[in-house]
């Protein structure tokens, strides 16, 4: 055996040398702090929004009137395709991981990640296929099949080029990057959590981002391999899904749909529990029907895998089996619709403040449930075929994503900023900020209802002034500029409060959980105190004790289901082999577009990449936990 | 241009479409009335003065016995509804599917790139005739269309006067609808099919019994050679130019399927799958440069002599 391995196994505890000490580009580059990543994440996450958001802004400008020459339909098949690509994979849902990742862990009472460094690694390959997608629509060779990249459309005999390979490496990408902070989120609820925080009192937002992070782990690996046979009918020539050589093409849209389905409440179920959050604390009442809405969390995550062939009504499936998928879709409004009587009964008698973060939730209420009606209407197969595919589709999944998502985000966003950067919004600009934002966007989507009713289809980049679809679409153009100054004045409201805003306290909104125990912004995770959690509203009622016990460079490790410590581990040192890895993974996923030996010699240095990153040096004991547990007893609990 | 055509889920002219409406308003009546009644809820929790006794603490038993209480009322009533919404949903898909079928007319539909083929069979030596962009059918008398794509996954959908239904290659599906009254009604492409998915519309004429049988009379004859000399000249042309290659006449040398059946260009209301007037100026335009007027179109750009060209035009124009 290598003496070295031998050495960290061993009994005898290992003599750590002295860190080296880096320079500050190292440490940035290496950062293995929850809070570093996840504030990248959110910051990369919000530029990719507003890039969507150009895009869309220049897609309502061609279709303002009939006939416009904005764009060609070359270029707009471009824009909408990286539009719908960017919002899904490279905004929302990174930037409700990137929540996840920092918040996570101040909420269960964590020091850090469970796997910091393999969250540095998910930071560096969402930001490369990112740029990756920028640099190839700058260069004319966006994606232009759809975010959906239906074959045969999107199969090599009619998308030739490298278009349809630049959308399907993205996912390979953005997927990697999820299924990354997905591991790294469940672990870290499961066994990082403090002593005390048993998972009934886990917040809900924890819950939703638990519950999404599973649904991330089922949901990706259907998207992954059906954009892997893709790229094999692109690059070598495979059949998975070519008619004509016995290939199907409805199983790229059942595959898609599995994950295409999920991923809609993988992004707006981390913004229900945004508003439970702000629920709870503007309220300031605990929340009425904690279980109920966790179970409603679980059961939206199950029932969401049942109804992905909604999207399917008009290819022709037998109707028994559609029935099946109205009725599934149906059903999963029932644990929405619970989570806002919850909310509801939690306002209840609690007269709450009504500001800046709690206007963003007001928003939410009203748009999300239209768009829940509308998608109780989409479930039936008879009104679906009629509307599918149509501007009722786009309104509705706006209502829902905009409604569902972001309007919780910049809700949030507000409420968390003092934590994020320890200085306090402007509630003026707020209020303004989300009144443009509400108005806007109704004005911009709700038309796009009627739209699509009156026979305008989804994907078009022009129309006839015949179709009497002009006043609408300038209405409605005119409408999302308005949506896009409240976003404008957002982030005017975010830069000019992170130089001049007031400092933020710990809790400036006498908040309940535990993000809110420590300073704003958050100290280091090696400084931050092991907490013991006495109730599920930790600073609200209940005596809050520390643990002592666990030196600075460790981890406490926790029982899943009631927290009681378990042992300690060593927290990883930060080195740039996540970045390497990245970059190695990176350059193999770009070669495979042009050649299949991208894999095998790319495989090559992302393994040489691996092998440095995991192996094993004195100065990290991978198993030094097991010895610990035995030489030492647990750990002491001393209340304060 | 031409008066537009009926476009609209809500002007139905067809059995169909109606039923679907009704459903909708269903729908939608029940959604206004929740919206209604939620907003008003969280309106009147919002208002209620506070009660400092549950402030930042867990509430009595009492407190919470009615809170739960309401939550699980309002619970059951939203199971309750969507289990009626979803009754409604599927005894009107069952009545669409039962819809009386007898004798329907029965018309292959191909979608390509980015184009509509229509196909009557007949019976006779021809055992079909060919058309584009405008589908005619018989009112009262429902329709069985089959639906077959070409190369891409397209989709039929006209929404006076039925759902729609994905046109995919090597698959068949078949869609049947019918319509009340006679009219025009527009249809539309509604699958995402490439670069000129929004240029792929077409035409349903709905017509009674006798002018349709007079129509299909019409189509199944072969236009007479031209007479006059520019005429006989643009025929020439056609040939010349390789525009047989792609497009059949009946009656001519041209056997080209790969685009619209010319037989009977002349009589269609709009060119290019309704991106032109079908007029003698657009055709010249479309004739010599098609990119420009449908970026994207795979027929190539024919720039002739200008005598050659009205040749051409006048040919085809005469091909009523």
């Amino acid at each position: 055996m290598n003496p070295a391995l031998e050495s960290t196994i061993g009994n005898a505890p290992v003599t750590r040398s002295e860190p080296r000490r880096h320079s500050a580009v190292y440490d940035w580059l290496a950062s293995t702090e929850h809070t570093a990543i996840g504030r990248r994440f959110i910051a990369t996450a919000l530029g990719f929004f507003v890039l969507g958001g150009i895009l869309a802004l220049i897609m309502r400008l061609q279709l303002a009137r009939p006939l416009l020459h904005v764009v060609g339909p070359d270029r707009y098949n471009q824009i909408f395709t990286t539009h719908g690509s960017t919002m899904m994979f490279l905004f929302a849902v990174p930037v409700m991981q990137g929540l996840g990742l920092y918040f996570v862990p101040l909420m269960v009472g964590a020091r850090n990640l469970a796997f910091p460094r393999l969250a540095n690694f998910a930071f560096w390959i969402y930001l490369f296929g990112g740029i990756f997608l920028y640099i190839a629509l700058l260069s004319n060779t966006g994606p232009d099949a759809g975010w959906f990249a239906y074959v045969p459309l999107s199969g090599p005999e009619h998308s030739p080029g490298k278009r349809v390979d630049v959308w399907a490496q993205l996912i390979t990408f953005t997927e990697l990057s999820a299924l990354s902070v997905a591991v790294n989120l469940i672990v870290t609820t499961f066994k990082h959590k403090a002593p005390g925080m048993s998972l009934d009192r886990l917040p809900i937002f924890v819950w939703g981002s638990l519950v999404t992070s599973f649904m991330v782990l089922f949901a990706m690996p259907a998207v992954i391999i059906a954009s892997t046979c893709l790229a094999l009918d692109r690059l070598v020539g495979t059949h998975f899904f070519n008619p004509a050589e016995g290939g199907d093409p409805l199983l790229w849209q059942h595959m898609f749909w599995f994950f295409g389905h999920p991923e809609v409440y993988i992004i707006f179920l981390p913004g229900l529990g945004m508003v439970s959050e702000i629920v709870v604390s503007t309220s300031k009442r605990t929340l009425v029907g904690y279980v109920p809405v966790v179970l409603a969390n679980v059961a939206t995550a199950v029932l969401a895998f049942g109804l992905w062939v909604h999207h399917m009504f008009a290819t022709g499936l037998p109707q028994l089996g559609a029935s099946f998928f109205t009725g599934a879709s149906i059903l999963i409004a029932i644990p929405t619709g619970v989570q806002f009587f919850c909310w509801i009964a939690t306002i209840w008698g609690s007269k709450p403040k009504i500001d800046a973060q709690f206007s963003f939730i007001l928003a939410f209420f009203a748009t999300f449930l239209i768009g829940g009606l509308t998608g109780v209407m989409l479930a039936a197969v008879p009104i679906n075929i009629q509307v599918h595919d149509t501007f009722f589709v786009v309104a509705h999944l706006h209502y829902v994503l905009i409604g569902g998502a972001v309007f919780p985000l910049l809700g949030g966003l507000t409420h968390w900023f003092p934590k994020l950067t320890g200085r306090m919004l402007s509630e003026r600009l707020g209020f303004l900020s989300s009144g443009f934002v509400f108005f806007g966007f109704n004005l911009a989507f709700f038309p796009q209802h009627l739209l699509g009713l009156r026979g305008m289809p989804r994907r078009i980049y022009t129309y006839l002034p015949e179709t009497e679809w002009g006043f609408w679409n300038l209405i409605s153009t005119i409408g999302a500029f308005l949506l896009a100054l409240g976003v404008l004045i957002f982030l005017i409201n975010a830069a000019r409060s992170l130089h001049k805003g007031p400092a933020a306290p710990a809790n400036p909104w006498g908040a309940e959980s535990l993000e809110w125990a420590v300073s704003s912004p958050p100290p280091p995770s090696a400084e931050r105190k092991i907490l013991l959690v006495p109730s599920r509203y930790p600073l609200w009622f209940g005596q809050l004790g520390r643990v002592v016990g666990v030196a600075r460079d460790e981890q406490l490790v926790t029982r899943v289901v009631d927290a009681e410590p378990d042992h300690v581990v060593k927290a990883p040192i930060p080195n740039l082999m996540p970045l390497v890895t990245a970059l190695a993974t990176a350059c193999l996923i770009v070669a495979c577009i042009f050649t299949p030996w991208g894999l095998p010699v790319g495989a090559v240095f992302v393994s040489a990449a691996l092998f440095v990153w995991f192996w094993p040096t004195d100065r990290e004991p991978a198993l030094d936990t097991e010895r610990r547990f035995r030489d030492e007893s647990e750990p002491k609990r001393v209340a304060t | 241009m031409a008066p537009y055509a009926a476009h609209s889920a809500l002007e139905p002219a067809g059995n169909q479409a109606s039923q679907i409406l009704r459903l909708f308003y269903g729908y939608f009546d029940v959604s206004a009335l929740v919206f209604t009644l939620v907003i008003a809820a969280l309106g009147i929790a919002l208002g209620r003065k506070s009660d400092p006794k549950t402030e930042k603490k867990e509430p009595s038993r009492a407190q919470a016995r009615s809170k739960h209480r309401a939550i699980t009322w309002a619970t059951i009533a939203t199971v309750a509804t969507l289990i009626a919404l979803l009754v409604a949903s599927v005894a009107t898909g069952h009545t669409i599917a039962l819809l009386p079928a007898q004798s329907p007319v029965r018309i292959q539909v191909i979608a390509h790139k980015w184009w509509w083929e229509f196909r009557y069979p007949v019976s006779g030596p021809a055992t079909q005739f060919r058309t584009a962009y405008e589908l005619h059918i018989p009112v009262g008398r429902p329709i069985e269309l089959e639906l077959v794509a070409s190369d891409v996954i397209h989709s039929f959908w006209v929404p006076s006067l039925s759902g729609k239904r994905d046109a995919i290659p090597m698959k068949h599906n078949v869609l049947v609808l019918e319509a009340d009254r006679a009219g025009v009604y527009e249809g539309q492409c509604a699958e995402f099919c490439g670069t000129e998915h929004a240029q792929m519309r077409f035409l349903v004429l709905a017509e009674e019994a006798k002018q349709f049988e007079a129509w299909k009379d019409a189509e199944l004859q072969s236009p007479p050679p031209p007479a006059d000399p520019l005429r006989q000249r643009g025929l020439q042309v056609f040939m010349d130019s390789r525009c047989e290659n792609c497009h059949s006449i009946s009656g001519t040398d041209a056997f080209g399927t790969v685009g619209p059946d010319l037989t009977h260009v002349a009589s269609r209301k709009r060119l290019a799958m309704g991106t032109l007037e079908n007029d003698p100026a657009h055709l010249t335009r479309w004739i010599n440069d098609p990119q420009a007027e449908k970026p994207g179109v795979p027929m190539p750009g024919t720039p002739l002599p200008a005598e050659d060209q009205r040749a051409l035009v006048a040919y085809l124009g005469g091909l009523q």
